[in-house]
């Protein structure tokens, strides 16, 4: 009893770091979640992948002119994702190019602008800062940041539940019931790059995306609703931080790849033993049903 | 009679190429038409322009002041996700968009009537099932469930019996002659002539202009037909400007 309490809980008691880390991963893993099952529905899993990157320049910029400043650092990745993500928008709208194609463009020159910015300006200690982000250095302004960060997309997810959901299944109607339905598909867009931004602090801009994708995959296998879906994403979410941090803590891990590999073990899990398709309910013989 | 929808000199392009060019016509409040031509002939194209969903190049839709609420629009079954995760009664809850919007809930009441709407057209079973598990036909009747609750004065069906079995094609039917009955204004775009014939007294012929609109059995002549294959295969790469207007 007292090995698990030891192994368990009691870093957490000990250390005021881990302590921050764990709440900044709840946080992280509250609003990622739900974010990712949407990004996800909306087949745009990759884009993630391709804005996280799309934050680099502005994060970087950021670095370079206030040093290692979270404000600076986040109001500059976030104006560079969110750049990212309405250029490419605005061309697929405006042009015959898929949405992938565009987003593939705009993320390559941006992350190129990015290493290029921190190649010639800092040392690749900076550079690997802002690739791997420092959960176990997350401050009290970091944490401000990532709480307001997750209660916002909770928020305005709830407000715009319904629009997007139906955007996602059946745009044509929601054009034909309602104006500005573009409007819907914007605001998600900012809260993507908002919990990205919120991300790359603790996991780093190449990581941040994993916390957002890795459960929203894995929920995929357990529900088959939405609501139920972002709430299983956010609990894989929030138990991978946890245990990620643990084993970072117990086996001298770094503590961002822990925390995506364990939200990799959960994907790997689900997919074996997941209710809804999962191959354990695919390949065990059970007898059909009458009707 | 009076109009429920008036097209007046209507071109819609694509590219600068037209796919509906200078139609006009009126569809009358209560009629229930067919639009029928051969692949090409811009009828899904004139739909999606009433709805609003394309910009018209030249000319005028007037709507004769109904709002866009009190229009509903079936697109072809193509353009929607059947694999999302949602249940079929909260698809056909989302015919109550005009009275739930974006935020306010759904009460016992409006869910009674979603419940209602899916008993006819025989889905009262399927309520909880995800629609990822329905066949084509039982998704189709879930969204004609969805239009029930819109109550639009004017409904715009675009292919509906595209791929659907013929016993639900007929109970479909029997919801389209309901609302016709009930002096709704329905146009759809069909391609089975004999559909066409039996069950709807009104047809408009296209091939991006009218090759004629009016009674069906006058309407749907091997002459005219022939004119509709002949107009649709005209697409020409190097079209000159078109003079009309000019």
């Amino acid at each position: 009893m007292s090995g698990l309490f030891e192994g368990l809980i009691a870093p957490f008691l000990e250390f005021s770091f881990m302590r921050r880390a764990l709440v900044a991963c709840l946080a992280l893993g509250l609003g990622c979640g739900p974010v990712g099952v949407l990004l996800m529905l909306r087949r745009m899993s990759l884009m993630g992948d391709a804005l996280s990157h799309a934050v680099l320049p502005g994060a970087a910029l950021g670095f370079l002119i206030a040093g290692f400043s979270l404000a600076a650092m986040s109001i500059g990745g976030f104006v560079a994702g969110l750049t990212v993500a309405l250029l490419a928008g605005l061309v697929t709208r405006f042009t015959g190019q898929r949405e992938d194609a565009s987003f593939a463009a705009f993320y390559l020159m941006s992350l190129a602008l990015g290493v290029l910015i921190v190649s010639t300006r800092g040392s690749s200690v900076d550079l690997l800062h802002v690739l791997f982000g420092t959960i176990l250095a997350v401050d009290d302004a970091s944490l401000i940041l990532v709480a307001s960060i997750a209660s916002l997309t909770l928020l305005t997810l709830a407000v715009i539940y319904r629009p997007l959901i139906v955007e996602c299944f059946d745009p044509g109607f929601l054009q034909s019931v309602q104006a500005w339905g573009t409007v819907y598909h914007l605001a998600f867009l900012i809260l993507v790059v908002l919990n990205l931004v919120a991300g790359f602090q603790a996991l780093g801009t190449l990581m941040a995306v994993g916390l957002m994708m890795l459960p929203a995959a894995a929920a995929r296998f357990w529900a088959q609703e939405v609501w139920s879906m972002a709430a299983v994403a956010a609990g894989i979410a929030v138990l991978s931080g946890y245990i990620g941090l643990l084993l970072s803590y117990h086996a001298n891990l770094p503590s961002g790849p822990a925390i995506i590999l364990t939200a990799g073990m959960a994907y790997l899990l689900s997919i074996i033993l997941g209710t809804q398709d999962g191959l354990l309910v695919r390949f065990l013989p059970r007898q059909h049903l009458q009707a | 009679m009076r109009p429920a929808l008036q097209l007046d000199d209507l071109t819609v392009c694509y590219n600068r190429h037209p796919a509906v060019h200078h139609l006009s016509g009126i569809f009358n409040r209560g009629s229930l038409t067919a639009i029928v031509g051969p692949n090409g002939a811009g009828k899904s194209t004139l739909i999606k322009a009433i709805m609003g969903l394309l910009p018209v190049t030249t000319g005028r839709i007037d709507h004769a002041a109904l709002s866009p609420s009190e229009i509903a629009y079936l697109p072809q079954q193509a353009q929607i996700d059947r694999s999302f995760p949602i249940t079929v009664l909260d698809v056909v809850m989302l015919g109550h968009w005009e009275r739930i919007g974006v935020l306010c809930a759904v009460n016992a009441e409006l869910r009674d009537q979603a419940v209602a709407a899916l008993a006819a057209v025989e889905l009262v079973d399927f309520q909880r099932r995800p629609i990822r598990s329905l066949s084509a036909g039982q998704f189709q009747r879930v969204l004609f469930a969805r239009m029930l609750l819109q109550d639009a004065r004017l409904i715009l069906l675009d292919e509906p019996f595209t791929a659907i079995d013929a016993r639900t094609t007929a109970d479909l039917l029997n919801v389209v002659r309901a609302w016709h009955d009930q002096q709704r204004t329905v146009i759809a775009v069909l391609h089975d002539l004999e559909q066409v014939r039996t069950h709807f007294p009104e047809t408009l012929l296209m091939a991006r202009s009218t090759i004629a609109w009016g009674q069906t059995a006058q309407v749907l002549t091997p002459e005219n037909l022939q004119r509709a294959r002949q107009m649709a295969e005209a697409w020409d790469e190097q079209a000159l400007l078109c003079e009309v207007n000019r």
